[in-house]
């Protein structure tokens, strides 16, 4: 006997993508991203059409509709410290939940790991890596030094063919991720261009806001159990204004180090204090431990002349 | 003669989907799996030629059905086997371990009589492939 889904005309079959939800992760998963990343609206973005997309596919399946593994490679662009290492991380947890990589592991290595030293060394490395990375994500931050163009015989080329040809037969097994800065990495896809056809969601990791960053500072203070008083707010504010200014700025990286600074200035002063000191003293930074900054030292005699 | 050794060894040869979810499940165990293959399939042969080096820090059978693939390839006429390690303290062997390859045609084994002191019969096997030099065995 016939299925009765499929005996059933094409347009009257139906199906609730509601129950579906309830029944996945995605609004859970979704929220505690929006929750945990501060910023990030284009990366987020692109997570929620994934998720959405795994919906869709599901109730097709249901439907008796065919459904491909999508091709989930990916490229994440943007300047120093704004995220592109911690949503790859995370990624992978992301991308099992969601059910699109078995395992949910992730494999995270640099052109060290996948290039070799002399000749027949690298495809062997290459191939390692591959296996240790299937059912998960693959990595391969500073993507662009896998490709040398000013050495004819560097051995990065072959780990480039052996990582396409994985990428092109085995979308089910792995995921790969590349990550680095824009301008590089636009020069890395136009010299290969087998690697831009071959990863289908390029995702661009803009710089953060002042009060994004601010925010970050919240987070990570609250994690470490630490609390900023309201003079120190305003400190910090103008701790990032400043540094935005100033060479080698690197976003929430720089910003999380400003903050560690702060905690060894915080404890010095307490030290000096060196007397009884209440819980509130341990917990609370102060405007002092963020003015202290050689930022705001190298930053005042510009602004005076 | 159809060769029997290790474990299913009395099932029909496994499909590549069980061997796949053999190998899931001793990855689960954190076990290292190694593919060794040989041409000399006596029992006693403990000694099998690797294929690579055993694999560790896998999470996935797709990496090691890879290489299952490609020493078939490579070694079409010859026995191939998985191997599963334990190193836990205490443990620190084989355990488990199936064949997964074997050549087309076996030829099986001879059992061999000594007489000994005393009318006394050794016995012994001899496998027929071994009478051919190593790499002229199967096929």
């Amino acid at each position: 006997m016939a299925d009765p889904a499929s005996a059933s005309p094409p347009g009257s079959r139906r199906v609730d993508l509601r129950t579906l939800y309830a029944e996945s992760e995605i609004g859970s998963l979704l929220a505690e991203l929006d929750n945990d990343l501060v910023g990030l609206e284009p990366v987020k973005r692109r997570i929620r059409e994934i998720a959405a997309f795994l919906l869709v596919t599901r109730a097709r399946e249901q439907l008796g509709f065919s459904s491909g593994a999508p091709t989930l490679h990916m490229a994440f662009t943007g300047n120093p410290g704004t995220g592109k290492t911690t949503v790859a991380l995370r990624m992978a947890g992301i991308l099992h939940r969601l059910g699109f990589i078995r395992k949910g592991h992730l494999v995270s290595v640099t052109r060290d790991d996948l290039v070799g030293q002399y000749i027949g060394h690298t495809a062997p490395k290459t191939k390692e890596i591959l296996k240790r990375a299937m059912g998960g994500v693959l990595f391969i931050d500073e993507a662009y030094y896998l490709h040398r163009p000013e050495n004819e015989k560097d051995y990065g080329q072959e780990a480039i063919e052996i990582l396409l040809q994985v990428m092109e037969n085995q979308r089910d097994d792995l995921t790969v991720i590349l990550a680095g800065y824009q301008d590089r990495m636009d020069r890395f896809f136009e010299s290969n261009p087998g690697f831009r056809s071959r990863i289908a969601h390029h995702v661009h990791f803009p710089d953060f806001a002042d009060a994004e960053l601010l925010n970050i500072v919240e987070k990570l203070a609250h994690q470490a159990e630490y609390r900023l008083s309201e003079d120190a707010r305003v400190a910090l504010r103008d701790y990032i204004a400043q540094r935005r200014q100033q060479p080698n700025f690197a976003n929430a990286r720089s910003i999380r180090n400003a903050f560690d600074r702060s905690r060894l200035r915080q404890a010095m002063r307490l030290v000096e204090i060196g007397a009884e000191i209440g819980a509130d003293d341990l917990v609370t930074i102060e405007a002092a431990d963020i003015r202290g900054s050689s930022v705001f030292a190298t930053a005042l005699p510009k602004s005076s002349s | 003669m159809r060769l029997t050794q290790g474990t299913f060894s009395y099932l029909p040869d496994l499909t590549d989907a069980q061997i796949s979810k053999q190998i899931e499940y001793a990855l689960g165990k954190g076990w290292a799996l190694g593919i060794e293959y040989t041409d000399d399939p006596h029992p006693r042969n403990t000694y099998w030629e690797m294929w690579g080096l055993p694999m560790f820090d896998l999470h996935d059978a797709a990496g090691v059905m890879q290489e299952v693939t490609a020493c078939r390839a490579a070694h079409a006429q010859k026995y191939v086997r998985i191997n599963a390690f334990d190193a836990t303290h205490g443990w620190e062997t084989v355990r488990l371990s199936f064949i997964v390859h074997r050549p087309t045609d076996e030829p099986g084994f001879k059992l061999e009589r000594t007489e000994d002191r005393g009318r006394t019969i050794r016995y012994t096997l001899h496998a027929y492939a071994t009478d051919k030099p190593p790499g002229r065995r199967y096929g």
